[in-house]
């Protein structure tokens, strides 16, 4: 029988740690925790923003780090990069012109 | 005899050629189906289609989030009064529930990976008591606008909003001020994406939890742990986007109206 960590080196396949994970889980927490925080700060039209970057931040150490991202093949690198972009874009162009729909009528 | 063709080429500790009759089963893990290359060509495959299948739900979720941006900007006031009603404390705590959960799953495939089958059943179990607690609390907050009869259709109240000091426990948190009746009107359109966007992520959650109850029992008997892991790293990507989804309804819902 080998070391259950053998495995890990045989093939292209990348292990990811505890230690990884607990530094992320602590980063999340701390992600959760600030932004708790600044939702009770008075920043007008800063708060959605901030919240949004905050949750953004916490999506992005998941993706790369729960998920695995981080350390997978270009394939799947460009498959979830092409997938947000393509989300980004169509939720953009609709969102552009609900906007710019009545631009000048308000 | 060295050149015999019965003896498949290895290239790798695991990675034993399976693509023709030249190969005899026991020279490829049993995981291996036959129109892949080698389990890596076969993980690889995997990883890919799921991708491919969150991506979908990337698109899903994103139709539920479009349309609140463009509601919320719409019924503004309506949504800002409507968000007031939901109670920070228990969406922190049940973020804080997810993440561990999803600490505990990234943890399990961990286990998996170096062939840890109590570490696996362990993990797997406390993600499913997680995700139960998850649902727990998110029936608490259902129950309180069933309630207050804020679920969308024939007995929804607008007295909340028409009347704010009617719902002292909100009022003297946030002070609103009363909405005109056709306003008011729309705290339902609120309520309505509430129930659409945290329902779907809690039914995304309650099949996860299904599959995890799966997955302990053929964890206990031995699965996952001899090498092949496909399934546990594929569910813990399923998982990990539920978590993503929450991070963002959080985000929306509880927080960023708090001071309008």
């Amino acid at each position: 029988m080998s070391e259950p960590n053998e495995r890990a080196h045989n093939g292209g396949h990348h292990i990811v740690g505890p230690g990884v994970y607990v530094v992320i889980l602590f980063s999340l927490l701390v992600g959760t925790g600030l932004t708790v925080w600044a939702s009770f700060l008075e920043l007008g039209p800063w708060n959605p923003i901030i919240a949004l970057a905050i949750a953004t931040a916490k999506a992005m150490l998941v993706v790369l780090f729960f998920m695995h991202v981080k350390y997978s093949s270009k394939l799947t690198k460009l498959t979830v990069f092409s997938g947000i972009f393509m989300f980004l874009v169509l939720i953009s162009m609709t969102l552009a012109d609900y906007i710019s729909r009545a631009w000048g009528s308000w | 005899m060295p050149d015999s063709p019965l003896i498949a080429p290895k290239t790798d500790e695991v990675n034993y050629k399976a693509d023709s009759a030249d190969s005899p089963h026991d020279q490829h893990p049993a995981y291996l189906r036959h129109h892949f290359n080698s389990t890596d060509q076969q993980a690889d495959a995997t990883n890919f289609a799921m991708w491919l299948f969150l991506l979908t739900e990337v698109m899903f979720f994103g139709g539920l989030f479009t349309a609140y941006l463009i509601y919320r900007n719409w019924y503004y006031p309506a949504f800002v009064a409507g968000s007031h009603q939901l109670n920070v404390i228990w969406g922190t705590t049940n973020t804080v529930v997810l993440i561990l959960s999803s600490f505990t799953m990234a943890m399990g495939v961990w286990c998996a990976e170096t062939g840890r089958r109590k570490g696996l059943v362990l993990c797997l179990s406390l993600t499913f008591i997680l995700g139960l607690g998850f649902l727990g609390i998110k029936t608490i907050e259902y129950s309180e606008k069933i309630e207050k009869h804020h679920v969308p259709g024939f007995h929804y109240s607008l007295s909340s909003f028409t009347d704010p000091a009617s719902d002292p426990e909100i009022f003297k948190e946030y002070h609103d001020k009363p909405l005109r009746a056709d306003m008011a009107r729309h705290t339902e359109v609120y309520f309505s994406l509430y129930f659409a966007m945290t329902g779907m992520h809690a039914l995304h959650m309650i099949i996860g939890i299904a599959i995890l109850a799966f997955m302990i029992v053929r964890a206990r008997a031995g699965a996952y742990t001899s090498g092949h892991v496909t399934f546990v790293e594929n569910f813990g990507l399923y998982w990990h986007f539920v978590d993503i989804v929450w991070i963002y309804l959080f985000a929306l819902l509880y927080l960023i109206s708090r001071h309008q």
